[in-house]
C-alpha cells in the first residue's frame, strides 16, 4: 500500500499512532509514491521554497500587473507598517503583505510555486515568512511546513477540489488558508489533532467563496482575497493552539466545501459571468483591458 | 486517487498568472519550436476560443513566443519574449480567430525560416499541460495520460524500427503508436505513448539515428 493517508482523521490517526510529524508521514508518502529517496523528495521542495521566497522579496520592492489592475500594494502595506503599530498585529499584518506580495508577482508575470493554485499561491508563503519571523525556524522547518500545508492540500484535492473552475474561490484560496493554518500549527509546535483542527476553523470561515474575477482575470479579488485567506489561517491556527475545537471534524467541512462548489451556479465559477466580475465597474475594467466597447450583460 | 504526489499540490514552478494560459500555452510553443529543431524567423500565431479573448491579459501571446525562443516554463525572460523576438528580428503575427474549437484553449502556429516551415495545433488542457493535436496536417491522437514523443522521419525502411528497438534497449514501454504519412516515401510521422518518461539524452539518441528528421516531446 503506497498511500498513507486518505483523508484528515487517518493522517492524524498515523501521526499518533507512530508519534511523528504530519510533515513526516507527507515525506514518507511521497517517497513511496514516486520511488525517491528523501533527499531527492526535500530537494524538490526546498527548490519550491527558494521560489517561493524570491516571489515575496520581489513582491516587496514593488510590481506592476500587464493589465495596470493590481500591484504596489504589497509595498504600501509594508510601508504603513514601518510608520504605524497595525491594529491586527505585525504577524497578520506582515502575512497579509506577503501574501499580497506573491499574488501581485503572480499577475506580473513573474515567477510563482503553485500552492495549490497559481491564483491562491500567496497564502502559505505569506504565512511561512511571515511567522518566521516570531518562530525562527531552522530550513528544515520551514520545507517541512510545506510537506504539511501540502498533506492537507492533497487531502482537499483528492476529496474535494482546488479548483476555482470547478468548486469556487472556497476550493481555491480556501483549501490555500486553511493549509497554512495547519502548517503554522505545525511550526508552532502544536499537535496533528490540533492542525486538523486550524485546517477545519480555516476552511469553515471560507465557504462559498465564490471564484468571480474581473476580465477573467487572475487579479481582482484574488489578490487581495490571499491576503484574506493569509489573516484566517494565522488567527485559526492561533485559535487551534489555545486549544479550540471546531464542532464539526475537518473531513466533514471538506465534504461540506465540496458539496456547496457543486450546487454552486457556473457563473460563480471562474467564468468572469457573475459576482465581481458582472459590476458595472467590473465590466467597464474589462472592457478597458481588453481595449473593446463593452456594451454586454 | 486523482492527486498523487505532494508535488501536484506544491508546484510546480511557473511563471504567473495562469497555469493554463501562460504556462501550457509557453509549452506549446515550445514543442513547435522543438519539432522545427531551431529557432524560427517567422512565426504566424492564431488563437481561438478563450485563448483569443484573454491573451493580452493572461500573457498568452509573449508565453507562446517564449517557447518559440524555447524559453521554459519557469524561465522569467518570458514576459520579455515579444522584445526578445523583435532583437533577433524574429517576425511575430497574431491572429485573433472567431471559429469554433473543440477545446476553448487553441493555438494554432505557423513557424518557419528559408529553410523550411512547420504547423502546428495545440491546446492547453489545464494545470500547465498541454497536447498537440495537429502537425504539418497529421492528425495526432493522444490520451494526454501518458509521457509522448513524436518523431518526425522518411519513409523508409527500418526507420521505425529503430525507434522501437532503441525504447526497448532503455526499458521504455510503448502504451500506443501510430505511424502516418501523407505520400509513399515521403515525410512520415510516428506518435509514441510511452509508460516511462523518455529523458534528454534519448530524445538526442533517437535523432542520430538515418531517416530520424526531428524529435520532441509533447506530454510530459
Amino acid at each position: 500500500m503506497k498511500i498513507l493517508f486518505r483523508n484528515v482523521a487517518e493522517l492524524v490517526e498515523l501521526c499518533e499512532s507512530e508519534n511523528i510529524s504530519i510533515s513526516e508521514v507527507m515525506i514518507r508518502q511521497e517517497m513511496q509514491v514516486r520511488e525517491k529517496s528523501r533527499e531527492d523528495v526535500y530537494g524538490q521542495m526546498e527548490a519550491n521554497l527558494d521560489v517561493m521566497e524570491k516571489a515575496v522579496e520581489d513582491g516587496l520592492k514593488g510590481v506592476k500587473s500587464v493589465s495596470g489592475l493590481t500591484g504596489g500594494d504589497a509595498v504600501l502595506i509594508q510601508e504603513y507598517m514601518k510608520n504605524h503599530t497595525p491594529l491586527s498585529g505585525n504577524i497578520v499584518m506582515d502575512a497579509v503583505s506577503k501574501a499580497v506580495a506573491t499574488n501581485e508577482v503572480n499577475a506580473a508575470m513573474g515567477t510563482i510555486c503553485a500552492t495549490p493554485t497559481a491564483g491562491s499561491a500567496g497564502c502559505v508563503p505569506g504565512t511561512l515568512f511571515s511567522v518566521k519571523n516570531q518562530l525562527n525556524p531552522s530550513r528544515e522547518q520551514m520545507v517541512r511546513y510545506l510537506f504539511t500545508s501540502g498533506a492537507f492540500g492533497f487531502v482537499v484535492a483528492n476529496n474535494a477540489s482546488i479548483s476555482g473552475a470547478a468548486g469556487g474561490c472556497q476550493a481555491e484560496v480556501g483549501s490555500a488558508a486553511g493549509m497554512a493554518a495547519a502548517a503554522i500549527v505545525e511550526m508552532a509546535g502544536g499537535t496533528p489533532a490540533q492542525s486538523a483542527e486550524a485546517m477545519a476553523i480555516t476552511l469553515k470561515n471560507m465557504l462559498g467563496l465564490v471564484c468571480d474575477p474581473v476580465a477573467g482575470l487572475v487579479e481582482v479579488p484574488c489578490v487581495k482575497r490571499n491576503a484574506m485567506g493569509a489573516s484566517n489561517a494565522v488567527v485559526a491556527a492561533d485559535m487551534a493552539l489555545a486549544g479550540v475545537t471546531s464542532r464539526i471534524p475537518c473531513d466533514e467541512v471538506i465534504d461540506a466545501m465540496f458539496r456547496i462548489g457543486q450546487t454552486m451556479p457556473v457563473a460563480l465559477k471562474e467564468t468572469a459571468q457573475g459576482g465581481l466580475a458582472a459590476t458595472p465597474t467590473g465590466r467597464e475594467l474589462e472592457a478597458k483591458v481588453y481595449g473593446i466597447n463593452l456594451k454586454k450583460e | 486517487m486523482k492527486y498523487k504526489s505532494v508535488f501536484d499540490i506544491i508546484g510546480p514552478i511557473m511563471i504567473g498568472p495562469s497555469s493554463s494560459h501562460t504556462a501550457g500555452a509557453a509549452r506549446i510553443g515550445r514543442v513547435a519550436r522543438d519539432l522545427f529543431g531551431r529557432e524560427p524567423k517567422w512565426a504566424k500565431i492564431h488563437l481561438y476560443g478563450s485563448f483569443a479573448k484573454t491573451y493580452k491579459g493572461h500573457g498568452t501571446d509573449v508565453a507562446i513566443v517564449g517557447g518559440l525562443l524555447d524559453f521554459e516554463t519557469y524561465d522569467q525572460r518570458i514576459s520579455k519574449s515579444l522584445d526578445i523576438a523583435k532583437e533577433k528580428g524574429i517576425k511575430v503575427q497574431f491572429y485573433e480567430e472567431d471559429a469554433h474549437t473543440d477545446h476553448p484553449n487553441t493555438a494554432r502556429i505557423l513557424i518557419g525560416d528559408d529553410d523550411g516551415d512547420l504547423e502546428l495545433v495545440g491546446i492547453s488542457i489545464g494545470g500547465g499541460k498541454a497536447e498537440v493535436i495537429e502537425m504539418n496536417g497529421f492528425e495526432l491522437r493522444l490520451s494526454g495520460k501518458n509521457p509522448a514523443i513524436l518523431v518526425m522521419h522518411n519513409d523508409r525502411f527500418g526507420a521505425i524500427a529503430s525507434v522501437t528497438q532503441l525504447l526497448a534497449k532503455h526499458e521504455i514501454n510503448i502504451g500506443h503508436m501510430e505511424v502516418s504519412r501523407k505520400e509513399v516515401g515521403k515525410e512520415a510521422l510516428m506518435v509514441i505513448e510511452v509508460d516511462q518518461t523518455i529523458s534528454e539524452e534519448q530524445l538526442k539518441e533517437l535523432e542520430q539515428f538515418e531517416h530520424i528528421l526531428q524529435v520532441a516531446r509533447v506530454v510530459e
